[in-house]
C-alpha cells in the first residue's frame, strides 16, 4: 500500500532522514521505533506532505506521493494523527471531528463517519459539546484519532499516541489500536513505548540517526538482543 | 485572584466610570442631580454613542477577522474603506447608478481588493517577521492614499444623500443614517457569527486560526482559505464604506480619521477576538460621544486614547484576549 524508497528529508540545512526505505502492506500494522531525535516524527511528516522529500520515491497504492500537494495527501486515503494530538483546543469535540471530514468525499458521509467514531469512542459522544482543550490527555488522543478516522482513511499514521499519557491510559490507547485494526485499517505507528507497540503490530522498523537500522516481524524484534537491551531496558 | 473575578471587577469599574463620565460633569456644572438625571440631551448623546459604536464595531470586524485567521494586521484597512467610499460615490453621483446597486458594487470591489492585497502582497509575507508585515501593509496605506489623491484629487466630496432624523421621544432625535448603520452592523456581526459557527467553511476558518499546519492534514488548502478570508474582510470594509459614505465626506485621507480607532478597538478587545472587539467598539464610541457632549469632540478622542493607554498597562492582552 505505502512504499518509501531512498527518502532524504530535513529542515533547512539539517538533514533528518537518510535514504529511508520502508513498506506497509494492505491490512498490516507496522511500527517505527527508535530513540528520541532519530527522525521518527520527520518520517511521518514527510509521508503526509508537511515536509517535502528531498530525494527518493514515495507511493501510496502506486500513486506518487512526492508530486502530490500536501492538502491532497488525505484524498489518497492517508490520515495523520500528529505528535501531541494538535486538536483545535477552542473548538468542541464535534467541530474537531467535523474538520476531520473536511474533504468533499468525507463530508458527504459525515453522519455515517460520525456514528462510526462515536461507536468506537463512546466517550467522545458524551463529550461532543465540550471544548477539546478541556479534555483529559487520553480523551484528547481519542479525539485526535477520531478526527483522523473521519476522513475514512485506508492508512492511519499514528505519531507517538502514548506520549505524555499515564500508564493506565496508555494501555487503553493500545487496546484501541487493536480495535482499529479489526476494522480493516492499515496502520503505521511511531512509538517510543517499544514493548507495548510490538504487541499490537505485525512488523517493525528500527530508525536510528535518520536511517533504518533493522527491520523484522514484531516477534523477531522482540526476541532481538540489541532491541531488548537498547529499547526495552531488558 | 481568578480570571473571572478580574473580569467582574473590570465590568463593575467600567459601569461606575461610565456613570461618572455621564452624570458627574453635568452635576458639577448645574449643581443639580435631578437635572443631570433628566437631561434629555445627555441621553440623546448616549444613544448616538451607541449607534456610532455599531459602525466602529463593523469597522473593526473585518480587521479582526483577518488578524484572527491570517495573523497579519492590515494597517491599510481604513484605506480599503476609503476606496470603497470612492467607488460608491463615483457609481452614484458620477455614473448615476441608484444608491443600493452602487453600494453593492462598492462591496464587490473592496472584496476583490481584499483578495488582491492578499494575493499580491500578504501571501509572500505570511511567515515573515511581524515588523515586515506591518511595514508592507503600512506601505500599502501610503500607496492607496497617494493613488487616491492622484486619481480623485484632494477635494472633499459627498454623496448629497441625507436620510434625515426622527424623534425617538420628545427632544431626543436619532439620525436615520446612524440607525441604519447600527442595524446593519448588528445584522452583519450576527451573520458572521452564524457563518463562523454553523458552516463548514466558517468552522474551518476558526480551526485554521488555531492551528495553521494541521488544517493542511485535513485537506484544506491554506492559501485558498486565506484568500477567502481576505475577500470577506475586504467585503466587510466595503460594507463599512456604505455606512460611512452616508455620514461623512470622502477624501483620500478619510481613513486616518477612523483607521487608528478601528485598530485600537481590535487591540482593546483582544486582537482576533471578535466579541471583544464588539464590546470595545461600544466603550470607545461612548467615551467619544460623552467627552464630546461635556467638553469638545476632541476631548472625546483624548479620553478614548487615554483609556486605551491605561488599559494597555492593566490588561495588555485586551478585554477578552488570551494571555500569551
Amino acid at each position: 500500500m505505502l512504499a518509501l524508497s531512498g527518502v532524504d528529508a530535513g529542515y533547512g540545512t539539517f538533514q533528518a532522514l537518510f535514504g529511508c526505505t520502508l513498506e506497509v502492506r494492505t491490512g498490516e500494522a507496522v511500527a517505527v521505533i527508535g530513540p528520541n531525535g532519530a527522525g521518527k516524527t520527520t518520517l511521518m511528516r514527510v509521508i503526509s506532505g508537511l515536509i517535502p522529500a528531498r530525494s527518493g520515491t514515495m507511493t501510496m497504492q502506486d500513486l506518487d506521493l512526492v508530486a502530490t500537494p500536501p492538502h491532497n495527501i488525505i484524498r489518497l486515503g492517508i490520515a495523520h494523527v500528529p505528535e501531541n494530538r494538535r486538536l483545535f483546543p477552542r473548538m468542541t469535540v464535534e467541530d474537531n471531528l467535523r474538520m476531520g471530514a473536511y474533504i468533499p468525499m468525507a463530508r458527504a458521509r459525515f453522519g455515517e463517519r460520525l456514528e462510526f467514531v462515536y461507536d468506537l469512542f463512546p466517550r467522545m459522544r458524551e463529550r461532543r459539546n465540550q471544548l477539546a482543550g478541556t479534555l483529559s490527555g487520553g480523551e484528547q488522543q481519542m479525539c485526535a484519532i477520531g478526527r483522523a478516522l473521519m476522513s475514512g482513511p485506508k492508512l492511519l499514521l499514528l505519531d507517538e499516541p502514548s506520549a505524555g499519557l499515564a500508564p493506565v491510559v496508555v494501555e487503553r490507547i493500545f487496546e484501541l489500536i487493536r480495535v482499529i485494526r479489526e476494522r480493516d485499517l492499515t496502520v503505521l505507528i511511531v512509538e517510543q513505548n517499544v514493548q507495548q507497540v510490538l504487541q499490537v503490530v505485525d512488523r517493525a522498523y528500527v530508525l536510528e540517526a535518520g536511517s533504518i537500522r533493522m527491520s523484522g516481524s514484531a516477534q523477531e524484534l522482540s526476541d532481538n538482543e540489541e532491541v531488548r537491551r537498547l529499547y526495552m531496558g531488558l | 485572584m481568578g480570571r473571572l473575578d478580574t473580569g467582574r471587577i473590570l465590568v463593575t469599574l467600567a459601569v461606575i466610570m461610565f456613570a461618572c463620565l455621564a452624570y458627574v460633569p453635568t452635576i458639577l456644572r448645574e449643581g443639580d442631580i435631578v437635572f443631570a438625571l433628566t437631561d434629555v440631551y445627555l441621553y440623546e448623546t448616549m444613544i448616538n454613542g451607541l449607534l456610532l459604536g455599531g459602525v466602529l464595531a463593523l469597522l473593526s470586524l473585518g480587521l479582526n477577522l483577518i488578524f484572527g485567521v491570517i495573523d497579519v494586521v492590515w494597517i491599510c484597512y481604513a484605506e480599503v474603506v476609503m476606496l470603497g467610499m470612492y467607488a460608491i460615490f463615483y457609481c452614484h453621483t458620477v455614473f448615476g447608478l441608484p444608491l443600493i446597486p452602487s453600494m453593492m458594487i462598492g462591496i464587490a470591489l473592496t472584496a476583490v481588493l481584499g483578495y488582491a492585497i492578499h494575493y499580491l502582497v500578504i501571501r509572500h509575507l505570511v511567515n515573515a517577521q511581524p515588523i515586515n508585515q506591518l511595514l508592507a501593509t503600512g506601505g500599502l496605506l501610503f500607496f492607496f492614499q497617494s493613488a487616491a489623491t492622484l486619481a480623485f484629487g484632494i477635494e472633499f466630496r459627498n454623496l448629497g444623500v441625507s436620510l434625515g432624523s426622527f424623534a425617538l421621544i420628545q427632544d431626543i432625535y436619532v439620525s436615520w443614517a446612524r440607525l441604519a448603520a447600527f442595524a446593519t452592523a448588528a445584522v452583519c456581526v450576527f451573520a458572521l457569527y452564524l457563518f463562523l459557527t454553523r458552516s463548514y467553511m466558517g468552522t474551518a476558518i476558526r480551526a485554521i486560526s488555531q492551528d495553521r499546519e494541521i488544517m493542511t492534514l485535513m485537506g484544506v488548502q491554506q492559501g485558498r482559505m486565506y484568500l477567502m478570508t481576505s475577500a470577506i474582510g475586504g467585503g466587510l470594509a466595503g460594507l463599512a464604506a456604505c455606512l460611512l459614505v452616508l455620514q461623512y465626506d470622502v477624501h483620500p485621507f478619510v481613513g486616518l480619521s477612523f483607521g487608528p480607532i478601528a485598530f485600537m478597538i481590535c487591540v482593546l478587545g483582544g486582537l482576533g477576538n471578535m466579541v471583544g472587539g464588539f464590546i470595545a467598539a461600544f466603550i470607545f464610541s461612548e467615551l467619544i460621544a460623552l467627552g464630546g457632549y461635556h467638553f469638545d469632540i476632541e476631548w472625546g478622542y483624548v479620553f478614548a486614547f487615554v483609556f486605551f493607554i491605561v488599559m494597555m498597562f492593566v490588561r495588555p492582552e485586551g478585554l477578552l484576549g488570551k494571555r500569551s
